[in-house]
């Protein structure tokens, strides 16, 4: 082997540092190839290793009886019932959705996608958790635009409903837009597939679309801060073709009803490079491939091209000796190339050969497992102070009286982190394959599986202002919020996957807010009983040295054991009594009334009693499995004010309610806009009243009744104030903020 | 040989894609763009066969008459 | 009755079409693979939503070339009855068993969601259980769903008894604002003169069941069957 000379320019250029690339001269016990190098620097990048967080993320609890898998495969899988498994997983995209919006947010669609099905599930539910600058700047439209459509138009062409999502919106993701693309998919529990090379002797199969020069660096380019020059990087970004993975997606799992396959990997970030040397660890094997035989797409490319290629829709098979025929003939049915490319061996290597030449030769486990691991230095940045005065109160039309709660609730509720997202979802297809019972805009999409009375419940939730107040409170109330929406449609909430998006992990603070956040999500998982089943964290979210706000995204899901016992939120019947489950006590600490109206983001955020969120959980579980209440609606941005509203606008015929806060000892701002958690507002026939109540009393949560659904106006009366407003007036003002916001046009309903 | 075809939806059917190019351009200022449409290029390499192939190809699959309208360019080898 | 359920590379709802037949109304239903030149002796062929060959000249313009599709011009030109859903509606354009074409929607967007669409037509295979001017809310999900019809209009489809199926409000009342995408004379659904092949942009198969937003599109597929089942009690 030998080749370019690898300089200090070269392998700084490649991401490492002297410490690393001493260490891989000891791997190799010489100099590497440039081929080498290229693999080294993927696999020991930031986003392919873990290698700043991987320390900390070993705390969290990743086992309950009913997990399957935990992290370190493709996906996550937890059983739904004695035969079926449920297989999920989410992923940032970021950076690509930054550089180009549409194929950004696509691809990370596909690879999610890819995730699922390669455990040989059927991918069946989609969401997504976005978050952007403020939309009064043109560039944060044109993102939002660009990412929704990759996301819509790979989604709906594959044929995977996208049925849930948030987004929101602060300057923090000026230039660093998030987008978390979540999957879940549905497998027979002994049809699991896993990313392993076994069997010395047995085929090595590539599968899909050709390799190009697509993509090369993405790892690395996942794992640096963006600079100005940062849109100069736009050949590096993958290109989707839904199409072909559609076509893919078939074939695998055509393949997968008969014993051939025995170990599946995607190629994704770092492409076969990844999938390679994974495999051959995970198996206790090793792999050998001769590039010559990869389907290529472009001329004269090199083996390092190849090798670092994150060309989309590709996928890399282990079969059973023999069957390699078979297998390729499905594959070839639909279309696709299939071509045996090497053999799994028995040494531990990854041999990369060129015909006859061998152009890389590395232990696989020096890729995977014994990475460089970093604990990096923590700092607490100490109280966050009220970071910004003047922020642009962009969605209001006109300035009005604060203190005035109806039009501090006219102006939450316009808010684009509030608003309806129609705007967005009509965009994805959110019913092919028929399973969208609940469908988006509730607190969690509730989707059923074919074949059982069963569902599944799924809703992604982080507040980034809590979480920079006080990142362990912030990553705590993520988890119980997207239990809590879960458990409102009477979902018993499962596991969660995570997307964990932070700055540069390299500056102390940063650091810090990271170690804090994984410590609240492991809390509250305990307690709440939701192991992590798997994710990714996503670092550098920097443009010019600013960074985003910790961002740790949780996606929730929560299995509903009768199809029947589906609650939403919107308020039912008339003369239905209204209660809050839960304390109301007026805190206003990271509230969306002092970002919002007052520009102010102090304090902390509200605590959460993890404790008392898993009982209320079990309540809202009992409640709807009994039948007894006619909505849930969790309390969250905007307070209970918000969250009466939504009642109303969602009710299928737009039904107010008779509120009476009068008894409440506190000032009406932080009554009606305070964000207390724990907190849940139901309505019920008036009959099962001593019923729920003798259930709150077992669950020892707090109810308390405040009203009755009646007529089309939400009135609210308070110690000192009296709100009245049309249903019509609040769900026109939630409806068309955010289409007029984007300029989009305003659908007829 | 090397051809360019440049499909464009038929005079009188409404371009969507055109009308948004020509609101955008407007937006940025840019006066007196009195008409947009929009189309796409196809370029083909062929081994065998001649201008009527082109033709042929054109009307079996690239081109929807109901709605669209081809030109052919013959271009430098 | 039998069914057969159309699957192109790349359709989509030829799951959901299947699991409605058979699952909700417990019919007979096979798929048929489109390099397949057997219609399997079934009843009604159903051309199911998606992206055939990823929609990328044309949506349905690759697929009318499948050896499936020179059956399915036979079927259909014996009388047998074609259904086409959304993909399945740019197919039979494409192919020339409907007349017009699509462009893509107004705003340039893909649209999914619930509409409003009055029944043009009672007397057709599929919709003869539906009076006409009943009002069915159904959902869409298409980008192509801009309807532009042949030489002669609105009108000339109109005067031919082509026109099946509009956009409208609950009330069925007809105007633009009611129009989703822009669609010539808010056609949702059209059919042949025969009435044998019809097409819709709407995805009945969506709201087939008790658990979804409406059971409106049970309609359609009901009507098929009774229809089917009528021609057979006069055929014996």
């Amino acid at each position: 082997m030998q080749g370019q000379d690898i300089t200090k320019e070269l392998i700084r250029d490649h991401g490492l540092n002297e410490e690393e690339y001493q260490k891989i001269l000891n791997i190799l016990g010489r100099e590497p190839t440039l081929t080498e190098l290229g693999i080294f620097s993927v696999m020991w990048s930031e986003h392919c290793s873990y290698k700043s967080s991987r320390t900390l993320l070993a705390t969290l609890p990743t086992k309950a009886p009913w997990v399957i898998q935990g992290p370190g495969e493709n996906a996550g899988v937890i059983a739904l019932d004695d035969t079926w498994a449920l297989v999920f997983k989410m992923e940032s995209h970021n950076h690509p959705s930054y550089i180009e919006p549409k194929q950004g947010a696509a691809t990370g669609v596909g690879g999610i996608l890819r995730d699922i099905f390669t455990m040989g599930a059927r991918p069946i539910a989609s969401m997504d958790s976005l978050r952007f600058g403020d939309l009064d700047n043109p560039h944060n439209r044109y993102l939002l635009d660009g990412v929704v459509e990759g996301i819509a138009w790979y989604g709906n062409c594959i044929g995977v409903p996208t049925v849930a999502g948030e987004v929101s919106f602060n300057p923090c993701y000026d230039g660093n837009p998030l987008v978390n693309a979540f999957n879940l998919g549905v497998v027979k529990k002994d049809k699991i597939f896993k990313a392993q090379a076994t069997g010395i002797g047995n085929p090595v199969i590539y599968v899909g679309s050709k390799t190009g020069r697509d993509g090369i660096h993405g790892a690395t380019m996942a794992s640096e801060e963006f600079s100005e020059d940062s849109q100069e990087k736009r050949p590096t970004v993958q290109v989707g073709d839904p199409f072909t993975e559609k076509l893919l997606l078939e074939a695998c799992l055509e393949v997968f009803q008969h014993d051939w396959v025995l170990g599946i990997q995607d190629m994704g970030a770092a492409g076969l490079t990844c999938s390679s040397s994974e495999m051959a660890a995970h198996g206790g094997t090793g792999v050998e491939i001769d590039l010559e035989l990869v389907p290529q797409r472009e001329e004269g490319m090199t083996p390092y091209e190849i090798m670092l290629s994150e060309s989309q829709e590709r996928m890399l098979l282990v079969a059973r000796k023999g069957t390699e025929d078979k297998v390729i003939s499905v594959f070839k049915k639909w279309g696709l190339d299939a071509v045996v490319i090497g053999r799994v061996s028995g040494d531990g290597m990854l041999r990369v050969k060129v015909g006859s030449e061998t152009v890389a030769e590395i232990p696989a486990q020096a890729l995977t497992d014994d990475t460089p691991c970093y604990m990096r230095p923590q700092k607490d940045p100490g109280k966050r102070r009220r970071i910004r005065d003047n922020h642009s109160l962009f969605w209001l039309k006109e300035k009005g009286d604060i203190s005035d709660p109806t039009y501090a609730l006219k102006a939450l509720i316009s808010h684009p982190t509030v608003a309806s997202k129609e705007g967005i979802w009509r965009q994805y297809d959110h019913m092919v394959r028929i399973n969208t019972v609940v469908l988006p805009g509730s607190d969690a999409a509730v989707v059923r599986i074919k074949g059982t009375n069963k569902a599944v419940a799924l809703s992604c939730d982080c507040n980034p202002h809590y979480c920079f107040l006080n990142p362990y409170e912030g990553a705590k109330q993520a988890v119980a919020e997207a239990a809590r929406n879960v458990a409102c449609s009477g979902a018993m909430p499962k596991a969660i996957t995570n997307c964990l998006n932070f700055g540069n992990p390299e500056k102390p603070e940063v650091m810090w807010e990271f170690a804090q956040a994984v410590k609240g999500m492991g809390d509250a998982c305990r307690t709440l009983e939701t192991p992590v089943t798997g994710g990714n964290v996503s670092f550098y979210n920097e443009t010019n040295g600013k960074g985003i706000m910790p961002t740790p995204t949780i996606g929730m899901v929560g299995i509903l054991e009768n199809l029947e016992w589906v609650v939403t939120q919107g308020f039912k019947t008339e003369g239905d009594l209204v209660a809050v489950l839960g304390e109301t006590k007026g805190h206003m600490g990271g509230s969306l009334y002092n970002w919002s109206l007052q520009g102010v983001l102090e304090g902390g955020p509200p605590p959460v009693d993890l404790e008392k969120e898993h009982r209320l959980h079990q309540l809202l579980v009992e409640l709807a499995k009994n039948k007894l209440i006619s909505s849930a609606h969790d309390t969250s941005e905007g307070g209970l004010a918000v969250c009466l509203s939504e009642c109303c606008i969602s009710s299928p015929d737009l039904l107010g309610a008779e509120i009476m806060l009068d008894e409440i000892e506190l000032e009406t701002i932080p009554l009606l806009f305070g964000e207390d958690q724990g907190r849940v507002v139901i309505s019920y026939l008036p009959a099962n009243h001593d019923d729920i109540a003798d259930l709150c009393e077992r669950h020892q949560i707090p109810i308390n009744t405040i009203g009755e659904v009646s007529g089309s106006t939400l009135s609210i009366q308070t110690r000192d104030h009296h709100l009245n407003l049309p249903v019509a007036t609040l769900r026109e003002l939630w409806r068309t903020s955010l289409f007029n916001l984007m300029h989009w046009e305003i659908p007829a309903e | 040989m090397r051809y360019r075809v440049t499909v464009t939806l038929r005079e009188g059917i409404l371009d969507p894609q055109g009308k948004a190019v020509k609101g955008a351009l407007e937006n940025l200022g840019f006066e007196g763009v009195d008409r947009v449409r929009v189309g796409k290029v196809i370029d083909l390499t062929l081994s065998e066969g001649d201008l009527e192939t082109v033709h042929e190809i054109c009307k079996k699959l690239l081109v929807n008459p109901v709605i669209e309208d081809y030109q052919i360019e013959t271009l430098e080898e | 009755m039998k069914f057969g359920v159309v699957v192109f590379p790349g359709s989509n709802c030829d799951h959901d079409c299947h699991y409605v037949l058979s699952e909700v109304l417990g019919q007979d239903v096979e798929y048929i693979w489109h390099q397949e030149d057997s219609l399997k002796g079934v009843d009604c062929i159903i051309l199911p939503g998606g992206f055939s060959y990823g929609d990328y000249l044309r949506a349905g313009a690759i697929a009318r070339f499948s050896p499936v599709m020179a059956k399915v011009k036979e079927f259909a030109n014996s009388g047998g009855l074609v259904l086409g859903i959304c993909n399945g509606f740019q197919i039979l354009l494409e192919s020339g068993l409907l007349p017009g074409a699509m462009l893509r929607n107004r705003n340039l967007q893909f649209i999914c969601q619930y509409v409003n669409v009055v029944v043009e037509r009672d007397d057709t295979p599929f919709t003869m259980l539906a009076e006409k001017g009943q009002v069915l809310r159904i959902p869409i999900a298409h980008m192509e769903g801009n309807y532009v019809p042949p030489e002669g209009g609105v009108g000339g489809l109109e005067n031919r008894g082509c026109v099946l199926l509009r956009y409208s409000s609950p009330e069925g009342d007809v105007s633009p604002e009611w129009n989703p995408n822009g669609s010539a004379g808010n056609i949702a659904g059209i059919c042949n003169e025969r009435g044998n092949v019809a097409a819709m942009m709407p995805h009945p198969e969506r709201c087939a069941e008790s658990i979804m937003k409406t059971q409106d599109g049970r309609l359609i597929f009901q009507s098929v069957i009774a229809y089917l089942e009528e021609r057979k009690t006069k055929a014996s």
